[in-house]
């Protein structure tokens, strides 16, 4: 039998994610995983977890100026995910609670997931 | 007023498995703050999707973890099962959950003997790893390998486990199930592990919630959410319920997974005595088109892989993001106030898969 | 005693023959399911190189007009792809692990041999 689990989704503007974070906050909702797709634009989707249901908000931005604000004061766990989000694809976050600047991963090249860097991999 | 050092920890330490570096902030022994950072085993593994097509992808999957590998197999072909809308035969989902116990108890065997390894116990750990040896000779009969299973494939498993082996699968395990009830009760009564783990890397219900702990972090504090209740694979049809701890120091984390492994035998048990007939996969036709969340319970935690494809042989994104990686903010409060002496027993209570954490 | 609960355990290891096995003069059974090396009987293969095609890290290099059947024992993970793919059932999963090489580039190579003019029957 197919067990495939019901995920909704909703796309909201840069400007309201913040508050959006804050209502998912007391409600009770817990934050499991922020994904990033990086093609022609930068699609973040942020995903929520309460009592086995899963939600999830997606954010578009453009691909020249990707900026994007932190929700570590609803959640502060969110900082280790946003700092991979500044380190391997090049995205600002502003008002960072706990910003390690670029040294949270140590590798060799700078923001290798970036979409200027996508192409066949010999 | 004290003076602060700064003592590096890691990547090269005798009591960590994998390589994970902290910076720890020190006021005569007390360790002040701690300071994370990862790097030192990423392969980009995120990234081959654009060089292998989706069947392909099941064996990289596999191999991002050697200790949780079976799980890792079983997720991503969930996903993509999930992403093309596949009936998995009865007897396939049963068998994933026979080999993903079995890859649970190997894996918390594991745990038990790096923990006693900590704080110096060295005998206990020789002993917890050679009960573990017995559990992968088994593993090693009805897959072909001790550590990569290479089992799972999407739309089913590659191969089969028949009724003489099923039975030899059980008698060996109240064998080994009786080896591991002597251990545990030295984790649970020895004075010297009671002395170094209560009260130690204490990690309250409301802390474990906000700081986004997965795993038996989250239910040795209290909260009782368990992965495997979302009914994948064949847990709606087994009978157990989730472990629940409510201490939230190292010594709760311990008892959960000790628990933990009972429970795993008891659902082999269960598992084996309801296996449906009939074939083991099913043909599989096309290429993914669309996205989806898969989330699947580890020994470490709750794991989530994300598959996005657009209707050609090679994914767009695949993205996991691993329970250890979810672990890191706790043990990052849970640093904070302990004692130097403390740091390794702390470190591996979050049961650290750096391979995992850092694809 | 709380202190001395792990006393049945380490005078039973004490008491009993060690759980270690003296290697090489000891060697472990394998099992008849483990995924040691492959092997290839040459005289059945008809070289469509579907092998090579399946092959996830293209350990595997078939040459046609060679009649040859080269496989890179370091690259090949012993995942079974090839196996489960030959339509002539030619490949065999051997559970011996392959003997330790110490320099990379010594690939192990079958060639098909032509047949005798002998055995051709006559008209």
């Amino acid at each position: 039998m197919i067990h495939i689990e019901e995920q909704p989704l909703l796309v909201v503007d840069k400007g309201t994610l913040v508050e959006k974070a804050g209502q998912m906050s007391s409600d009770g909702w817990r934050l499991v995983a922020i994904t990033c797709v990086a093609k022609d634009n930068y699609e973040l989707t942020y995903s929520f977890d309460k009592d086995y249901k899963i939600n999830n908000i997606r954010v578009v931005l453009p691909k020249d100026n990707p900026v994007l604000p932190s929700i570590t004061k609803p959640y502060f766990a969110a900082f280790t995910y946003e700092n991979e989000l500044q380190d391997l694809f090049g995205i600002t976050v502003t008002d960072l609670a706990l910003d390690f600047k670029g040294t949270f991963y140590k590798l060799s090249v700078k923001t290798p997931f970036a979409p200027q860097s996508q192409g066949p991999v010999k | 007023m004290a003076t602060r050092t700064i003592v590096p920890f890691g990547p090269q330490h005798p009591v960590l498995p994998e390589p994970i570096h902290l910076d720890l902030v020190l006021e005569d022994e007390k360790v002040v703050e701690a300071i994370p950072s990862i790097g030192f085993i990423h392969r980009g593994l995120e990234k081959l999707v654009e060089k292998k097509d989706f069947y392909e992808m099941t064996y990289v999957a596999e191999r991002i973890c050697g200790i949780c590998s079976f799980i890792h197999g079983q997720s991503y072909c969930q996903a993509i099962e999930g992403v093309m809308k596949i009936d998995v035969p009865e007897r396939a989902l049963y068998l994933r959950t026979i080999w993903g116990e079995m890859s649970r108890i190997h894996s918390h065997l594991l745990w038990l003997g790096l923990f006693a390894d900590a704080f110096g116990f060295e005998s206990l750990f020789m002993h917890s790893w050679r009960v573990r040896e017995k559990l992968l000779d088994i593993i090693e009969e009805t897959t072909g390998g001790r550590v990569i299973f290479g089992s799972c494939k999407i739309g089913g498993v590659r191969r089969d486990i028949d009724a003489l082996g099923l039975k030899r699968v059980e008698s060996e395990l109240r064998i080994i199930e009786k080896q591991s009830f002597e251990l545990t009760e030295v984790f649970k009564k020895d004075n010297s592990v009671k002395r170094r783990t209560i009260d130690v890397g204490m990690l309250s219900k409301e802390e474990a919630i906000s700081l986004g702990a997965v795993g038996p972090m989250l239910r040795a504090s209290g909260v009782s959410y368990d992965s495997r209740k979302l009914g994948y694979a064949a847990y709606s049809k087994l009978n157990w319920e989730p472990i629940v701890e409510t201490a939230g120091d190292c010594y709760a984390r311990c008892m959960v997974r000790c628990r933990e492994l009972y429970q795993s035998f008891d659902l082999i048990y269960q598992a084996i005595s309801k296996i449906a007939e009939g074939p083991i996969d099913v043909k599989v036709t096309g290429n993914p088109t669309g996205e989806y969340f898969a989330r699947v319970e580890q020994p470490r935690g709750e794991v989530i892989y994300y598959v996005k494809g657009n209707g050609s042989k090679n994914l767009e994104r695949f993205r996991v993001r691993t329970p250890t990686f979810a672990n890191v903010p706790p043990l990052v409060k849970t640093l904070a106030g302990c004692e130097l002496a403390d740091v390794p027993v702390i470190v591996l209570t979050i049961d650290p898969c750096i391979s995992c954490t850092e694809r | 005693m709380a202190q001395m609960s792990i006393a049945k355990v380490v005078m039973r290891s004490v008491l009993s023959r060690p759980a270690t096995r003296l290697y090489p003069f000891e060697k472990r059974p394998f099992y008849k399911n483990t995924r040691g090396s492959i092997s290839i009987d040459i005289s059945k293969c008809i070289f469509c190189s579907i092998c090579q095609k399946k092959c996830p890290t293209d350990a595997i290099i078939v040459k046609k007009d060679e009649k040859s059947w080269e496989i890179n024992r370091l690259r090949c993970i012993t995942c079974n792809a090839c196996v489960d793919a030959c339509p002539k059932k030619c490949l065999n999963m051997e559970n011996m692990y392959s003997p330790g090489v110490v320099q990379k580039g010594a690939d192990d190579k079958f060639t098909q041999e032509a047949k005798p003019q002998s055995d051709i029957p006559q008209q």
